[in-house]
């Protein structure tokens, strides 16, 4: 206890220890609100993306918090939903079964750039005959354009920006653009101002009913930005830090201890074992660890568990050089014969005499090593070895990769996870250096 | 149960093969050569002699932890070349054994409350109760009171002399009946080690303890021990009552090691170590007839550097193996 108490006081007088301290604090806390706020199974479900679930994302949209800038107004996604507004339908009967369902979805448009899209989205309940639906858009200075009929299926989407009936009609301007354009600009800016979209529908039976969602794609969205399929990457930037923490975390434990055991181990009965130990580190030592993983990858299964299980694996016996060296100084220590003497047994010995003598040496190396296997797990999934389901910051990168992000302008899907990567990595690192500089001249004379 | 023989050790050889390039042997050093004595319950014995002489080797072949390579040590009647390996154990828990270094001999990652309770633990007393009371105990008769302030600390906060008593309580904490001590005062400073050996002479008395007390320094002997053994290249050379001992010396050697520390004053027992002229012999290659002879001022050409004596009696419990007595 009185030793917890010293290493912390010692660790205030490193401020690079206590930045970085505290960024694990941060991360830490950030795993476990997001494995509370966004389960497990959820978080595999959003990041698959099924059934639409991001349908009112944009693409490719920058984090939404640019638009807290001085000066900066990008325009932010708007949705109108028919389903969320009782009573704005106005239903008339016109002959037996049949009816007229009219209503407006109106909002407003204050931006000084174009949407990035326009779709409308149906949902309508019949039996055989799919209601019939007249579409007008009526701009702020009284200009109507009717937009393409519809029939639509029980649920069904109209692209009003791939509609090339719809771009003729708005002067050869891509719909989205035409729609909104101030008449006579050129360049062409939008005009501000409330604009509504008119549905007049029929429908053609007695339970039939329909409901209509605008959505006025914008440049951005949510606290992190959206992905080529319109995922909030949130979840990836969110989830990523639990996954990122624990794989290391489990990494860094699992290649430090069990080296740490063989070795003492070997150290301890000697003879052939000792000699076992040592050829199968040299072995471990020379396997190249990189083209394993990615053919485990390839060939095995991309799971991050078994990467994990192999990385452990390759480094069962890595680093029992070291510790070697160290147990045979301490093999020789007189407590270890008086242990003997009262009766200890050897497993007793290796456990509670061996080991706990090292583990304070080890501690700074073991924090400086977490943030390799971090890094591990990003660079395979940038090798296309990436866990399949989960969403991790090396798969939030990898994907960028792929879809040319640079290129395109999409920083933010690259710099995001980047810098998170490096935080994590600097924190630790930060940390260990600093645990190494107190733990290391005392044990100088071990 | 005063005159019962509790440990007996009979023609003890403990040699270890000394190796060229890790394979080829090229002999033994005879650390323990041919030793015998008989040791009673309650009984103090010192065992006295220069560095190198082979006092640690016999200690720990005594306590289990070396092998012999030949002989025979029978402890409570029974022998231990007979024991199981988990037989070795169990006979290792029944002695105590108190090092020379304090420092070393405690795990510094162990607080003072683990230290003692190791032994305990070991050897199955499991419950905390039992073994708070074994430790406040054992604390209590080394003088380390109050006892909660000692629980805590961990042994680079104690004092040299501090560390030695821990040593001893976790010695005796599992009620031996013979507690081996290997030098337990010449790191310590002069000051508290007269201390250190009046209360372990407390501790003897008032638990009928056997006590094996090696040293190489004389003048301590007088405080502490009825019987001295001592020793020379591996082997006895003289033992028996310490009165009658200090009065009738009887080999060379024992004469030369008494004459260096006539003064009780502990600062010059440093200085009996040169006194006989020579060199001690090499174990490996130990010289023919009586070890001592190349140093002897009394030596027999013919005999003492031919033939190895043997014990000769001097007087009811007093040999020495000196060809001066044949
Ligand atoms: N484990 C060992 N292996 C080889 N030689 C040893 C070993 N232990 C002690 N010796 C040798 O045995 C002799 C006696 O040593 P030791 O019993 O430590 O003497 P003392 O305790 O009287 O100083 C020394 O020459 C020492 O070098
Ligand atoms: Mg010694």
């Amino acid at each position: 206890m009185k030793r917890i108490a010293n290493t912390i006081r010692d660790i205030k007088e490193y401020p690079s220890a206590l930045i970085g301290l505290s960024i694990i604090m941060i991360l830490i806390a950030v795993s476990i609100f997001a494995v509370i706020y966004m389960p497990y199974h959820r978080a595999i479900a959003l990041w698959k993306g099924a059934d639409n679930i991001w349908m009112d994302n944009p693409r490719n949209a920058s984090p939404a918090w640019v638009n807290l800038l001085p000066g900066i107004n990008i325009p932010e996604t708007i949705v109108v939903d028919s389903a969320g507004q009782p009573g704005i339908k106005t239903i008339t009967p016109i002959a037996a079964e049949t009816k007229t369902v009219d209503f407006r979805l109106g909002f407003d448009y204050t931006y000084g750039e174009f949407p990035k899209e326009i779709n409308i989205f149906f949902t309508a309940q019949y039996e055989e005959i799919p209601p019939h639906l007249d579409l007008i858009w009526h701009t702020p200075d009284g200009r109507s354009i009717s937009l393409d009929s519809q029939t639509p299926k029980h649920s069904s989407t109209y692209r009003v920006s791939q509609s090339s009936r719809l771009q003729r009609r708005t002067g050869g301007l891509t719909p989205h653009i035409g729609l909104l354009a101030k008449p006579g600009s050129k360049p062409e800016v939008p005009l501000q101002g409330k604009y509504e979209l008119e549905i007049q529908g029929l429908t053609f039976e007695e339970a039939a009913d329909f409901e209509v969602k605008l959505v006025v794609y914008g440049h951005v969205h949510g606290l992190a930005g959206t992905d080529h399929l319109r995922r909030d990457l949130l979840v990836a930037l969110l989830w990523g830090t639990p996954i990122a923490l624990a794989f290391s975390l489990v990494a860094a434990v699992g290649t430090t201890i069990f080296g740490l055991i063989f070795a003492a181990i070997g150290v301890w009965y000697g003879g052939w074992l000792d000699g076992l130990v040592q050829r199968l580190t040299e072995l471990t030592m020379i396997l190249p660890a990189l083209p394993i993983y990615i053919m485990v990858g390839l060939f095995v299964s991309r799971s991050i568990w078994v990467i994990l299980l192999t990385v452990i694996l390759l480094s069962l016996f890595s680093g029992s050089k070291i510790y070697r060296a160290m147990f045979l100084q301490i093999k020789e220590a007189h407590y270890i014969e008086a242990a003997r003497a009262y009766g200890a047994g050897d497993f007793r010995i290796i456990l509670r005499y061996l080991i706990p003598r090292i583990i304070p040496t080890l501690i700074p190396g073991f924090v400086t090593a977490i943030p390799i296997f971090v890094f591990l797990e990003a660079s395979l999934a940038l090798l296309g070895v990436g866990d399949p389901v989960l969403p991790t910051w090396g798969k939030v990168l990898s994907e960028a990769q792929a879809n040319g992000a640079l290129h395109m302008g999409h920083y933010y899907w690259v710099l995001q996870p980047a810098v998170l990567l490096l935080i994590t990595g600097l924190a630790f690192a930060a940390f260990g250096f600093a645990l190494d500089r107190i733990f290391n001249p005392r044990l100088r004379g071990l | 149960m005063q005159n019962n023989v509790l440990l007996e050790v009979n023609n003890l050889k403990t040699y270890f093969e000394m190796k060229k390039w890790g394979f080829v042997s090229i002999g033994h050093v005879r650390a323990v050569d041919n030793v015998s004595f008989n040791l009673k319950q309650g009984e103090a014995l010192s065992v006295v002699g220069e560095s190198g002489c082979g006092k640690t080797t016999l200690a720990r072949t005594i306590l289990g932890l070396y092998r012999p390579t030949s002989g025979d040590i029978v402890y409570d009647g029974k022998s231990i070349n007979e024991f199981s390996k988990g037989e070795i154990k169990a006979y290792r828990a029944q002695l105590g054994y108190v090092q020379q270094d304090p420092y070393g001999a405690l795990p510094p990652f162990m607080d003072v409350r683990r230290i003692l309770a190791e032994p305990l633990i070991i050897n199955g007393v499991k419950s905390r109760q039992e073994q708070e009371k074994l430790i406040e105990r054992a604390l209590t008769d080394l003088k380390m009171t109050p006892v909660e302030d000692f629980l805590p600390k961990f042994p680079h906060m104690l004092s040299g002399g501090q560390q030695q008593r821990i040593v001893i309580a976790r010695a005796k904490i599992l009620g031996p009946k013979l507690i081996v001590s290997d030098e337990p005062v010449s790191m310590l400073d002069a000051s508290v080690r007269i201390e250190i050996l009046q209360l372990m002479r407390q501790l003897q008395e008032e638990y009928d303890l056997a006590v094996i007390y090696i040293t190489h320094d004389l003048s301590t002997v007088r405080y502490f021990s009825e019987r001295i053994l001592v020793m020379y290249g591996g082997k006895i050379v003289e033992q028996g009552p310490v009165q009658e001992f200090l009065d009738n010396p009887s080999h060379p050697y024992t004469q030369a090691l008494l004459e260096a520390t006539s003064d009780p004053d502990p600062k010059n027992a440093e200085t009996f170590k040169k006194v006989p002229g020579g060199e001690p012999p090499s174990l490996l290659n130990p010289p023919p007839g009586c070890r001592f002879h190349p140093r002897c001022s009394y030596m027999i050409e013919g005999l003492c550097n031919r033939e190895e004596p043997p014990d000769f009696i001097i007087k009811e419990n007093h040999s020495a193996a000196c060809w001066l007595y044949r």
